[in-house]
Parts: C-alpha cells; sequence; structure tokens
C-alpha cells in the first residue's frame, strides 16, 4: 500500500462527504479536513498543507463552479498542488480548464459516478496525488466520438492509446489493457507525439500536452 | 356596388333594430335597480343594488362590443385590465378605479333613455313610412269599410286605387331618398358607441405591455422551474445514489466472494441509474450553459450527438433566457439530424453582430424536413417568438437542411 495522504476534502453533501471520508480512510488516507464550501477549502488548504485536494466542482453560496474556481486558485498559487475534481457532470470545458494550470500534472477530473468504483477511485487518488494526469473515461469516451483535426491524422489504435493515456495510465497498463506489449504502446505513443507535432522534452509533459490537445480538439 | 349597399342597408338595420331589441329591456332593469337601490339606500340594503347599477355598465359595455360587430366594422378589445389578485372586491377595486367603467356607464345611461328611443325613431321615420305608403294599394284591398277608402300612415285619407298607386310610387322614392341617411345614422351611432366603450390608446398600450410582460414572466417562471427540477434531482436523488454505490463498493471489498458476486450485480445496476439520471438532469438544464455560456454548451452537446458536428461558435454571455432559448433550438435540431436526416455531417455556427445572435445549424442530410410537422420546432419557435427572435427551417426535399434563427438581444 502506497504511503498514506493528507487530504483536504470539499463537498457540500454531507451525505457524500462522510462516505468519501470512509472510502479514503478504508484505503489508509488521512482526512485532515472536511468542509462544505469554497473559502473554507481555500483556509483548509492554507492551514493543513494537504498532499491532496480533493473538490467537488458545485458548491455553496452560488451552486455553480464555486469548487472549481477554488481549484483553479488553489493551482495558480501553488502549482504543484494536487487537484482532484470530482463532477456530477461530463464536461471537457471544466476538465481543459484545469489541465490548463499548472505544467497539467497533478490534476484530476472525475465524475462522482466513479467513486462507488472505490478501487479504481482510491487509485486515480494516489495517481493525481504522484503527479499523474486522470481524465473521467465518459470524458474520453465523448471526445473519441468526435472526429475532427488535429486527431484526424490519428489512426484508430493511436487513438485508443491516446485515450488511455488521457485516462491517466502508464504505459504498461496500457500494454496491459489493450493486450500488447509495452513496446508496441511506447511505439504507438511516439507516433501520436510526432502526428501531433509535439516536440521531444521531458516525456511525462508531452504526455500532458498530448492529452491536452486532444481534450481542445 | 349595389350589393355593398345592400349589405350596408341590411346591416344598419340588423345594428339598430337588436339596438332597440336590447335598450328597452335594459331601460327597465336599470330604472328599478336605480330606484329600488335610492329607496332602500338609507336601510343600507341599496348599495349593493346601486354599486350593481353602477357596474351595470360593464357587461352592457361586453355586449355592445359584440354588437359592433354587425357594423361593417370588427369589434373593439375589452378595455379593462386583468386584476392582480383573485376575488370579488379585488376585481370591484379595481372596476371602480377603471376610467372605461365610468365611460361604459355613460354609455349603458345614454343608450337606455336616449339611444334605443332614437333608434326606434330613426327605424320608423325610414322604413315604417314609406313602409305604410308601399302598402297603402294592400291597405286599401284588406280595410274593407263601407266607403272603400283608407288613411294612410294617419295622414291621407285615399278611396281609389289610382291614388293608392300614387302612394306606393311615392313610398318607394321616399324609401330610395330614406336609406342613405339610415345607414349615416347607423354609422354615427356606431362610432359614438366605439367612441365610449373602446379602449382608448393608452388603455391598448397598457394592454399590449401587460400581455408582452405576461408572456415573457411565463417563460422565466418555466426557465426557474427547469432549474428547480435539475437542482432538486442533482442535490437529492443524485447524491444519494452516488452515496449508494460508494457503500455498495465499500461492502464488496470486505464481502465473501457469494456475496461479492451478487453486490457486483447490484452495484451495477445502481451505476446504470446514475447514468441514466445524470443524462436525464443533462437535459433539463445543462450547468454549463449557466457556468460557461453559449459556445462551450454546444461544444458539449455536439460531443454528445450521434452525428458528428463541427462548432463554429465566437459568441459573448447572453442573458439567460436568452442563452437557454437559443441552446434549446440547436440542441432539438441536432435531435432532430441524428434521427431523422440521414445526415453524416452538421455544423453549428453562431455570430453576435448589431445586436442580433444569429446561429445556423446545418447538415448534408436528405433534407424534406416540415416545421409544420414537427411539435418541437414549433414549441422552440414559440420560445424564440417570446424574445421577439425568429426561426426558420430551409429544408428542401434531397437536402440539406438548414436551421437558422435569429434573436436580438444585449450582451450580458
Amino acid at each position: 500500500m502506497p504511503a498514506a495522504l493528507k487530504i483536504v476534502l470539499a463537498e457540500d453533501s454531507v451525505l457524500l462527504r462522510e462516505g468519501l471520508v470512509g472510502v479514503l480512510t478504508r484505503f489508509g488516507h488521512e482526512v485532515v479536513a472536511a468542509v462544505g464550501e469554497a473559502e473554507s477549502l481555500k483556509a483548509a488548504v492554507a492551514s493543513y498543507a494537504p498532499d491532496l485536494v480533493v473538490t467537488d466542482v458545485r458548491m455553496p453560496p452560488g451552486l455553480t463552479d464555486e469548487g472549481l474556481r477554488a481549484a483553479l486558485e488553489l493551482r495558480a498559487a501553488n502549482p504543484s498542488l494536487p487537484v482532484l475534481v470530482l463532477s456530477q457532470y461530463v464536461q471537457r470545458a471544466y476538465a481543459a480548464e484545469l489541465l490548463d494550470t499548472g505544467d497539467g500534472t497533478g490534476v484530476g477530473y472525475l465524475l462522482k459516478d466513479r467513486i462507488g468504483q472505490v478501487e479504481q477511485f482510491a487509485e486515480a487518488v494516489e495517481r493525481v496525488a504522484a503527479g499523474g494526469t486522470v481524465v473521467d473515461p465518459e470524458v474520453v469516451r465523448q471526445l473519441l466520438r468526435r472526429r475532427r483535426d488535429p486527431l484526424a491524422a490519428l489512426t484508430p489504435r493511436e487513438r485508443e492509446v491516446l485515450g488511455l493515456v488521457a485516462e491517466g495510465k502508464s504505459n504498461g497498463a496500457i500494454a496491459r489493457a489493450m493486450v500488447v506489449s509495452e513496446a508496441a504502446v511506447g511505439k504507438h505513443i511516439g507516433n501520436i507525439l510526432g502526428k501531433l507535432d509535439l516536440p521531444p522534452a521531458g516525456d511525462t509533459h508531452r504526455r500532458v500536452l498530448a492529452v491536452l490537445t486532444y481534450l481542445r480538439a | 356596388m349595389i350589393r355593398t349597399v345592400v349589405r350596408d342597408v341590411w346591416r344598419a338595420v340588423a345594428y339598430l333594430v337588436s339596438g332597440v331589441l336590447v335598450g328597452c329591456p335594459l331601460l327597465v332593469v336599470f330604472l328599478v335597480l336605480g330606484t329600488l337601490g335610492l329607496a332602500l339606500a338609507p336601510v343600507l340594503v341599496g348599495l349593493p343594488l346601486l354599486a350593481v347599477a353602477v357596474l351595470s355598465g360593464i357587461p352592457v359595455g361586453a355586449l355592445e362590443r359584440r354588437r359592433l360587430a354587425l357594423t361593417r366594422t370588427p369589434a373593439p378589445p375589452d378595455p379593462h385590465a386583468t386584476p392582480a389578485e383573485p376575488g370579488l372586491a379585488a376585481w370591484a377595486r379595481l372596476r371602480l378605479a377603471e376610467r372605461a367603467t365610468w365611460r361604459e356607464l355613460a354609455y349603458t345611461g345614454l343608450f337606455g333613455f336616449v339611444l334605443w328611443p332614437l333608434d326606434a325613431l330613426v327605424l320608423f321615420g325610414a322604413l315604417g313610412m314609406p313602409g305604410a305608403l308601399i302598402g297603402a294599394p294592400v291597405r286599401l284591398a284588406t280595410t274593407g269599410s263601407a266607403g272603400g277608402d283608407a288613411r294612410i300612415a294617419k295622414l291621407w285619407l285615399i278611396d281609389s286605387y289610382g291614388q293608392a298607386l300614387w302612394c306606393t310610387a311615392l313610398g318607394v322614392v321616399l324609401l330610395l331618398a330614406l336609406l342613405w341617411p339610415l345607414v349615416q345614422y347607423a354609422r354615427a351611432r356606431a362610432a359614438l358607441a366605439r367612441l365610449l366603450l373602446a379602449p382608448s390608446e393608452a388603455e391598448a398600450q397598457r394592454r399590449l405591455a401587460e400581455v408582452t410582460r405576461s408572456r415573457a414572466r411565463l417563460v422565466a417562471a418555466f426557465e426557474a422551474e427547469r432549474r428547480r427540477i435539475e437542482r432538486d434531482l442533482h442535490d437529492g436523488a443524485q447524491q444519494r445514489l452516488v452515496s449508494l454505490s460508494m457503500t455498495l463498493g465499500l461492502a464488496r471489498l470486505d464481502a465473501p466472494p457469494e456475496l461479492a458476486d451478487r453486490l457486483a450485480t447490484a452495484h451495477r445496476e445502481a451505476d446504470e441509474v446514475l447514468g441514466e439520471l445524470r443524462e436525464l438532469i443533462q437535459g433539463i438544464h445543462p450547468q454549463v450553459l449557466a457556468d460557461y455560456g453559449l459556445p462551450d454548451a454546444l461544444a458539449d452537446a455536439a460531443d454528445r450527438s450521434a452525428v458528428p458536428v463541427e462548432v463554429d461558435v465566437e459568441l459573448p454571455r447572453f442573458t439567460e433566457s436568452v442563452e437557454s432559448a437559443a441552446y434549446f433550438a440547436v440542441r432539438e435540431a441536432l435531435a432532430n439530424i441524428g434521427r431523422h436526416s440521414g445526415a453524416d455531417r452538421a455544423w453549428i455556427s453562431g455570430r453576435y453582430a448589431g445586436g442580433r445572435l444569429r446561429m445556423e445549424v446545418r447538415d448534408d442530410g436528405t433534407g424534406g424536413a416540415d416545421p409544420a410537422r414537427g411539435t418541437g420546432l414549433t414549441g422552440l419557435a414559440d420560445r424564440l417568438a417570446v424574445l421577439d427572435g425568429r426561426l426558420s427551417v430551409h429544408s428542401p426535399a434531397g437536402g440539406p437542411t438548414v436551421l437558422s434563427l435569429e434573436i436580438p438581444c444585449p450582451q450580458r
């Protein structure tokens, strides 16, 4: 089991807040603060310096996207702070805005539906905290239906790989999911980066850029 | 020409005759109400009667406005405002404060005491006198008095058919000469009624403003209701389902294998319901529309479309009702494209210029869409009409179909 994380949680529904605390605790993490609105979230992050922030998009007082706004502010102030945003909606716009913060690492955008799949949820939490990028499979699935530049150049196989990259999977995990060798995955990713015109640099960073291109397509 | 004159005469006669038929009993009722009311006023019972007498102008006015349709003009609209609150007291208070009520009362008094007797007099003069003259031969033949004479119109004594035929000729000439004044009198009479009973310019304006406002209020209420339903589902059912799914997920971790299988089934079902509920809420009111506006909401709608859609939309933010009307119009168009058009691609474009939002949804399908047939499009056209917007569908057989909408609106 990976190291226990210090987590600040923001969720306005008491029912879900308690549930989330339960799930995170079950997987060995410590919820240092569980709050119900955006201002307390910012205060809690300031006083606890957590390893990860988990926040709902829609929060009081306006019940629109206060949670997301708070997350963006926190990321702007501290780009290395990992943030996992939970949403009731499949919205590319929210995910894209979130990935635009910092260098796009250490962020996640997940549908609340995923929390029920507790093991996968815990995995996503750990991946984001470790600096990974997680985009909800439902957002990915919707984007896959779009056929438009710059993704038009990609083969269906490459698009599938890019989708899995967007979900935050490592090459090894992608290889297992697609039942191919890890070398084949590496080759696909190389092709994708080439076709999306992303010059070689730090490898993680290019992967994030590829996902961003994908989200904006 | 002759036909028009004949029709005018008939209308004038019908108007005046019905005036007499209404006016005569009206006078009786009015007198009875007024006298009883005044007589009983000291014991207070009379006061309601007097109030009824004062308000009696209202039904009379309504009837008289309808009767104006007998002349060649349309009946004027009701000049009265709709009471803001229910109840007889509120109604009476409003009516007593309205000028229209008092104009109607004045008309009713005039009608009962002056106008209908005048109508009767004119009818008698213009039709009765010539009628009697024309009928002289018949009168002579049927009186059968000893001397074989008859008194025509109580004026002339005639005793031969020669004289009677002269009378007939005179009657015809007189009738023809009097028809024109008869028609003129009826017109003047109708004009007077219209003057007192039709809404004044200010009243008509106010009424139009009232209708426009109430239409906009209805749409706003509809919009608020949508959001309330969305919020209720979001804060209630959706959160509880997520919580249920979480509980099931945790339970599966610790359950023995045989139970874990059954829990997995339950978990899958809960997740499916959750997915369906999410789509349902999205359909009722998409949160992204409120948060980000039309371009992102439309991009999102395009993501969900069965047919690939290209979105080219550059727009500022507008008021909620404008954004939501445009959004739902485009989404309905996309749904139609997915269901009926057989298209492979669709395009959404939107621009804001010169104070007008213009949007277009185009596809490469087979065309032949008929906005008159689809209730969906009619509903959308109605929603746009509230905002003074327009929706048009151009869809020749063989395609392509182009739906365009235009809404005059300020930026937010």
